[in-house]
């Protein structure tokens, strides 16, 4: 199947409604659960996050899409596991230690389920043994967030505490956070934003 | 203050505020994710330094130490049912320090939750920033100042809680998104605020963190075409660079000065910083404000 149009400009313009009705006819036409996912809704919202980060749209767009992507998914999901399909890639998210902020990091966590990741959300104020639960959890990545100055060196401690291990990679990012200091702390990818961080962590599975 | 003060005060020439506060009690010993409202009660005399320090540069309005002092934020330190002892401590420390040196305004800062995403309402909203508010006065504020704020439901919920006092109310919203980085992250331009806050009954509209002065300038003039109240503006001394896991300023308080007095010739009433600013931020302001004369 290639893209139904309608239903991505559904997911776009967030119709709930419509998302689910064009999502159960695709499925009452025969057509395989993983395509629509694929071929229509994961597309939807990667566009969504590309007009993000060209602020063309702002968070109220990019939530209303996710809400509507939601929708279709309550439809798939059970369908998808019935069927044995496994998602894309295991992922955690927090916000560190003496971080109470959770805006970013949700924003992040909602465009990584629009991209089709398994995404296990860990919260604020999350210590280093949080983190490694959710690695024994199965996360193949943890994505750090830190809105202060004073919390992103929390990122650096936890990365430290998994060096050597390779069962694990790490993205990071926050507002006071930069490439720069990615690299030096040892993370494998640093997110701009909400969107490039799909990007960060598609690239750590390369 | 009554409005007849307020009034003096707005068309009495431009009006120097204060700088960061977050910062200055980290110098003083404030640990990492320590709430910082949690010393106006644990360390009032730390507290009471910076705002003297921010009088003593010059500042002829400071705030308080109450930023993320509603119930709803303070929750997430375990402090949520000491809100009012919190607000209102800050308060009378501000005030303390400002003596009839300078006017005190309440901060309020937002909860970090969205009435969007059905994480809070905003019948909770409202309820949690009237309690400030009320503490705030109760503690001796002359005025409340509405900060950071992203969403214009939430801001327009705390500008109503905080005008039911009968004080002055500034309401400052945070713009750093859209490609000329005048909207908020919700997308709120300056014209949008300035209709739905002085709506809301808000006595003056005002930008606060978010990006350096160059930025504000837009917003400023934004502002000044969309409304005629009095404009509060309170930008970042830039972004700041990590060096052994400290975040370094770059920017000198002289050149900050320079790039923010045009933000008084753009139309506002009230000058001064934010993020990464400091008392020797507001002595570098105090010198090139219209006006000064060297007193």
């Amino acid at each position: 199947m290639a893209r139904n149009q309608e239903l991505f400009e559904a997911v776009q313009n967030g119709d709930r409604k419509l998302v689910g009705d064009l999502v159960q006819q695709e499925i009452d036409r025969g057509t395989d659960p993983a395509n629509v996912l694929d071929e229509s809704l994961i597309p939807a919202m990667g566009d969504i996050g590309q007009k993000f980060s060209r602020g063309e749209i702002y968070v109220p767009g990019m939530l209303v899409a996710a809400r509507a992507m939601q929708a279709g998914l309550d439809t798939i999901e059970p369908l998808l596991a019935q069927a044995g399909h496994k998602p894309r890639a295991k992922i955690a998210i927090g916000t560190v230690k003496g971080d109470l902020h959770d805006i970013g990091k949700n924003l992040v966590a909602i465009m990584l389920k629009g991209a089709g990741f398994q995404v296990e959300d860990l919260g604020v104020d999350c210590s280093v043994e949080r983190f490694e639960e959710a690695v024994a959890g199965g996360a193949e990545i943890l994505c750090l967030s830190a809105l202060l100055t004073t919390t992103m060196s929390y990122m650096r401690d936890v990365i430290s505490h998994f060096q050597g291990r390779n069962d694990v990679r790490f993205v990071v990012g926050g507002a006071p956070v930069t490439p720069r200091y990615a690299q030096e702390i040892g993370a494998h990818a640093y997110g701009e934003d909400a969107n490039d961080a799909v990007r960060a962590v598609e690239e750590c599975l390369q | 203050m009554t409005s007849r003060e307020w009034n003096e005060l707005c068309s009495g020439g431009p009006v120097l505020l204060d700088g960061a506060w977050g910062t200055q009690l980290q110098e003083r010993g404030l640990a990492v994710g320590e709430a910082p409202e949690a010393w106006n009660v644990t360390h009032p005399e730390k507290v009471q330094e910076v705002a003297a320090a921010y009088v003593e540069a010059g500042s002829q309005i400071v705030l308080t130490n109450s930023f993320g002092g509603n119930r709803i934020t303070l929750g997430g330190h375990g402090l949520g049912d000491r809100a009012r002892e919190i607000n209102e401590s800050a308060a009378r420390l501000s005030r303390e320090a400002a003596g009839t040196k300078a006017w005190v305004f309440g901060s309020i800062g937002p909860s970090g939750k969205m009435i969007m995403t059905g994480e809070v309402t905003e019948e909770q909203l409202r309820a949690a920033f009237e309690q400030q508010a009320q503490a705030l006065q109760a503690g001796g504020v002359d005025g409340l100042v509405i900060e950071t704020m992203a969403a214009l439901d939430e801001a327009c919920a705390a500008v109503r809680a905080a005008v039911s006092t009968g004080l002055p109310v500034v309401a400052c919203m945070v713009y750093d998104s859209g490609p000329d980085a005048d909207r908020t992250m919700m997308g709120v331009s300056p014209a949008e605020a300035a209709e739905a806050l002085g709506e809301a009954g808000a006595w003056a509209l005002g930008a606060n963190c978010g990006q350096a002065p160059a930025g504000f300038v837009s917003v400023c003039k934004q502002y000044r075409e969309a409304s005629d109240l009095p404009l509060w503006m309170k930008p970042n001394a830039g972004a700041p660079e990590m060096v052994n896991e400290t975040p370094v300023y770059r920017v000198a308080p002289e050149e900050f000065a320079r790039a923010a007095a045009p933000l008084w010739e753009a139309g506002a009433t009230f000058v001064g910083g934010c993020c990464g600013t400091g008392p020797a931020f507001i002595a570098s302001l105090r010198e090139v404000k219209p006006g000064y004369t060297g007193r």
